[in-house]
């Protein structure tokens, strides 16, 4: 038995420095970094106001209140060059939301059609997205929209507009279409489409658990469908179905009436949704790939109908693996609507950009910029840590 | 297995070469060691064995520092293990480890492994660093196998290189946390055969191994954990045949009647 | 030992052996070619109705656009003239546009009686990249040697100023030229400060771990464009008096701490699939922290996030396109600016597809090469 004697433990070697002491290197490595970041911080701050100071350019962000004196060609809300500038990056940044939301939407649904496209058993069609998704990933986004910005500019004008249909004009004004005229019955038709939505989605709950209390099945796709499309469309007829449609007309130099997209935002629009979609694609089908084959073989064997297969055990598992770097994308997507700038579309960095260039406030005009996508970015990518978490628990 | 037992018998009046003296650790609030005493003599072969989660392993990891204890005191060849970062490369440099899982450097050959530490370490040179791994393996018996990457060897071979791996540091001490749990058992004996060899050439080694054959053989001591302190340390003999304590004979009951 | 030892691949019954041995007489013979290739339309074109429907319409649409696309872009199209009225007479692409304005287009603003010193410059650093993208040449003896005397040649060849040459300045360099310089600077630059962002984002140390974090997710966070604008219009102001720094430079250092804190997430994911014990087998042979990780942690975490690592060094030469908006002359905005000239901007789409094959070929060819390497480090070592 030996138990240590404690009086005599013999210590021949070893340093005590303070030194070589890991506590006091992982406090001494941080004070430095702090220190190095404090002074990098103060320099930049004296020299900026320094020069500023010669340049004779005001600090601050009160510019914001003043007004700004420019137009802007699209607005989401009202506003003119009487407004201040804080108004000016208000409308920049709806600029900015609205294209990015539609480019979204619209690269989700092309790269999820060109992701199955390409993991589908038509080799024609899986041979034509996999050209698709190489083409327009491999050329720059910048190019993409410069391009397409040329092609809309390149357009004939209003005079000799592309017609592909009655009332519908593609020109290098933009793309113009028919649209109902305003009518307060349309509030309702409104209401009863949230309505349906709900009550859409409600069928679909108790049916769930219908099935699982009594085994019976029920087809929901068409009911809900119906009462989605139905509800609307009774609120309408309802009402005597009002419609006044407001068709575009050449006038002068210009149409009148319908709604038109301008041919920037259709430009930086096609752009990023033709770019980003080819990045979604290969996600999708990188997610339909995951899943193992044994999964959809094993399904097979219980004797699972084709339909609920995609349902409850392909389609849950490729979502995971395809949420999270969609995000991303998105995220991406959103960035690269700033190249709005480039072509003339009144983004955040457009208007940012003419701002700055007026006030010569660079610094503060960059501040707010960045600070408003970093807004955005933290945003989304909270919504899809949420969504992912819901998803996550529903697969367990 | 005679030779080891000869050579038990030389060294058991050496100098004590590592001492833990009151060692507590916990992790978060679960205490894995409590008041742990032990002396390692010099060329002594001790033998830890116990449940898993007894704190074994991290007793074993503790006198390494790859965890570093929060209450008690270990010193190793002289040197107190501190926060101080000299006095930790200097017990690393003389205690060779042996892991459970290998721990090969897969991205380099077998010879690379085995040179890489003396020269960064002990500024060997490359030529001699290689050649001093080439007689390391010769040794382990897999002296063919030098110019493959660990993944191309089996586990047994895989072993036999991290023994020799840390041979290469020369180092004064050998810790060998489970080196034969993670075997297929054909390829126990092989790794068991390595550190026989060792043992007989007077290594001061302490073997985490559930080996009672090992144990018997090789050790000087038997040290029996449970539930994160030391229930009873006593020499093979006694310790197979008469055990003192309810849970080392329950342990013994358990792990001989497989 | 009992019967518990016997080998456990033991040799299977005789007759079932007897079914792989059957002699050839009682074999089919393979379906014939013809049935073949009708099988394989059957499988891939034509599986299901839905399938044969968008067969159909896939290929109704390929037989009226690809006539008409090579009709175009090939058959009608004008090849090389020095009038634009012959263009404008024709139905086809007018690809004179690119052999009339590839030099602005290439090259740029640069002096145009130096631009044969461009070409040269392409040719040293196309032909180096090609080495070092070949196996055979994957050692520092062969590979620094040759980038020293490859930069050497190209900024030579770029600044002047030496050897009877004239200078030019950055300002005025351009084209394709500029965006290899603006490409490789950023890689280059850009990667030790994604290593070190990646390893400080592990780092215990609450504050070093806190900064790494902070930079990486803030610039993610913000597109390109505003840190161009902090390059352009911040950062001089920044800077005490009288001292300057180059538009190309201040640019370049933009876009690589951009790209190094999107390859620092991808290295980061690298390291955190190292497993535990490469660190304490690492530590319990004595190497310090450097040692650990510049040579057994970071080979293996790189190695992992090798096609992620490569995906942004594409995404990086996409991105130099970004110089565009404040004005730098890389072979895009060189292009936009020669499609300015009235007599040529009709043929805007062949400039800007020629403009785009180059981006694609080298993102093309960056890509498959990525994938190549892959298949190398996974057939050599089994790890």
């Amino acid at each position: 038995m030996t138990v240590a004697h404690e009086a005599n433990i013999d210590i021949k070697k070893g340093s005590s420095s303070l030194l070589h002491n890991l506590a006091f290197r992982g406090v001494a490595y941080q004070v430095l970094l702090a220190a190095a970041i404090v002074l990098l911080a103060y320099l930049l701050y004296q020299n900026v106001n320094a020069n500023l100071e010669k340049q004779r350019i005001a600090t601050g962000f009160d510019f914001l209140n003043e007004t700004s004196g420019f137009d802007i060609g699209e607005t989401l809300i009202e506003y003119d060059s009487e407004d201040s500038y804080g108004r000016a990056l208000l409308v920049g940044i709806m600029n900015t939301l609205s294209v990015a939301a539609c480019g979204i939407v619209l690269a989700t649904i092309l790269g999820t059609i060109m992701g199955i496209a390409r993991v589908s058993r038509n080799w024609l069609a899986s041979i034509l997205a996999s050209g698709y998704v190489e083409i327009c990933r491999n050329v720059p986004v910048v190019l993409h929209v410069i391009f397409w910005a040329s092609v809309i500019r390149n357009l004939p004008s209003p005079k000799q507009a592309l017609s592909p249909m009655e009332g519908v004009f593609l020109a290098n004004r933009g793309f113009i279409f028919p649209v109902p005229e305003p009518n307060p019955a349309y509030t309702w038709v409104w209401v009863a489409l949230a309505a349906g939505l709900v009550l859409a989605f409600g069928f679909n709950y108790w049916a769930q658990k219908h099935r699982e209390k009594t085994g019976k099945y029920i087809a929901t796709l068409w009911p809900c469908m119906g009462i989605v499309i139905g509800l609307p469309l009774a609120a309408w007829l309802v009402q005597g179905a009002p419609l006044v449609w407001s068709v575009p007309e050449l006038k002068g130099f210009n149409f009148r009436g319908g709604a038109s997209l301008t041919p920037e935002f259709i430009a930086l629009l096609i752009g990023i949704t033709f770019y980003t979609g080819a990045f979604i694609a290969e996600i999708v089908r990188a997610g339909i790939q995951s899943v193992p084959v044994g999964q959809i073989e094993a399904s097979r064997a219980l004797g699972i109908r084709r339909g609920f297969i995609m349902r409850y055990i392909t389609f849950p598992q490729a979502l995971r693996v395809i949420v999270p770097p969609t995000t991303s994308q998105y995220l991406s997507l959103t960035k690269n609507s700033s190249l709005g700038v480039l072509i003339g579309y009144p983004d955040l960095v457009n208007v940012g950009n003419t701002t700055l260039n007026q006030t010569g406030q660079a610094v503060e005009a960059i501040a707010v910029m960045m600070a408003v996508y970093l807004g955005i970015s933290l945003t989304i990518s909270l919504g899809m840590n949420i969504y992912n978490r819901i998803v996550a628990i529903k697969e367990r | 297995m005679p030779g080891a037992r000869k050579t038990r018998k030389k060294n058991e009046t050496g100098e004590t070469i590592i001492t833990l003296e009151g060692v507590s650790k916990w992790f978060g609030d679960f205490q894995a060691l409590r008041d742990i005493n032990l002396t390692v003599d010099k060329g002594e072969r001790v033998v830890v064995c116990g449940p898993s989660g007894s704190g074994k392993s991290t007793m074993i990891r503790c006198i390494n520092r790859l965890e570093n204890h929060q209450r008690g005191r270990i010193v190793v060849d002289g040197i107190e293990l501190t926060d101080n970062l000299k006095n930790i490369e200097a017990v690393r440099r003389e205690v060779g480890m042996v892991f459970q899982s290998f721990n090969l450097f897969p991205h380099m050959r077998v010879i690379d492994n085995l040179a890489l530490a003396p020269m960064l370490v002990r500024q060997m040179p490359k030529k001699d660093a290689e050649e001093m791994a080439l007689g390391y393996l010769r040794r382990v018996q897999i002296e063919e196998q030098a110019y493959k990457y660990p993944g191309q060897l089996s586990g047994g071979q895989q072993q036999r290189v991290a023994i020799a791996r840390s041979l290469c540091m020369q180092p004064r001490i050998m810790l060998f946390d489970e080196p034969t749990s993670a075997l297929d058992p054909e390829m126990i004996k092989e790794v068991l055969d390595v550190m026989v060899e060792l043992a007989e050439d007077g290594m001061t080694m302490v073997v985490v191994t559930h080996e009672m054959g090992f144990a018997r053989t090789v050790a000087n001591r038997v040290i029996f954990m449970d539930d994160a302190e030391i229930v009873e340390i006593a020499p093979p003999e006694t310790f197979f045949s008469k055990p003192k304590s309810d849970r080392t004979k329950l342990f013994l009951s358990q792990i001989l009647t497989h | 030992m009992t019967d518990t030892t016997a080998p456990i691949a033991a040799p299977p019954r005789a007759e079932g052996q007897a079914d792989t041995d059957q002699p050839r007489s009682r074999q089919q013979p393979p379906p014939t070619e013809k049935i073949a290739v009708l099988r394989w339309m059957k499988e891939n074109l034509f599986a299901s109705p839905g399938n044969t429907l968008l067969t159909i319409i896939l290929g109704a649409a390929l037989i009226y656009w690809v006539p008409a696309f090579i009709k175009w872009g090939f058959i009608d199209a004008i090849w090389y003239t020095p009038d634009p009225e012959v263009c404008r007479q024709s139905d086809g692409a007018c690809w004179a546009v690119v052999a009339e304005k590839h030099r602005p287009m290439l090259f740029g603003l640069y002096p145009y009686e130096e631009h044969w010193r461009l070409v040269v410059a392409l040719a040293v650093y196309l032909g180096s990249f090609t080495i070092t993208l070949i196996r055979r040449f994957w050692h520092w003896q062969i590979l620094v040697p040759l980038w020293t005397v490859a930069i050497a040649v190209i900024s030579t060849m770029l600044w002047g100023g030496v050897f009877g040459l004239t200078f030019v300045e950055t300002s005025q360099w351009g084209g394709l030229p500029l965006t290899m310089v603006l490409f490789s600077g950023t890689v280059v630059l850009g990667f030790p400060i994604a290593i070190l962002l990646a390893l400080g984002r592990r780092s215990h140390l609450p504050l070093i771990k806190a900064t790494s974090v902070t930079i990486i997710e803030s610039l993610r966070g913000v597109p390109l464009i505003t840190i161009l604008f902090v390059a352009v219009n911040v950062f001089p102001l920044a800077l005490p008096d009288g001292l300057e720094f180059d538009k190309l430079v201040r640019v370049m250092v933009g876009m690589a701490i951009f790209f190094a804190c999107y390859q620092a997430e991808v290295i980061r994911g690298g390291l955190q699939a190292i497993p535990r014990g490469q660190y304490e087998a690492a530590e319990s042979l004595g190497l310090s922290y450097w040692q650990m990780t510049t040579r057994i942690i970071l080979p293996q975490a790189l190695r992992i996030a090798l096609p992620g690592i490569m995906n942004h060094i594409i995404a990086a030469l996409k991105n130099t396109s970004f110089v565009l908006i404040i004005g730098l002359f890389d072979i895009l905005t060189a292009t936009t600016a020669v499609m300015q000239d009235p007599l040529w901007r009709r043929w805007f789409v062949e400039a800007y597809l020629f403009v785009a094959a180059v981006y694609f070929f080298f993102c093309y060819v960056l890509s498959k090469y990525s994938q190549q390497v892959e298949r190398w480090l996974s057939e050599g070592r089994r790890f």
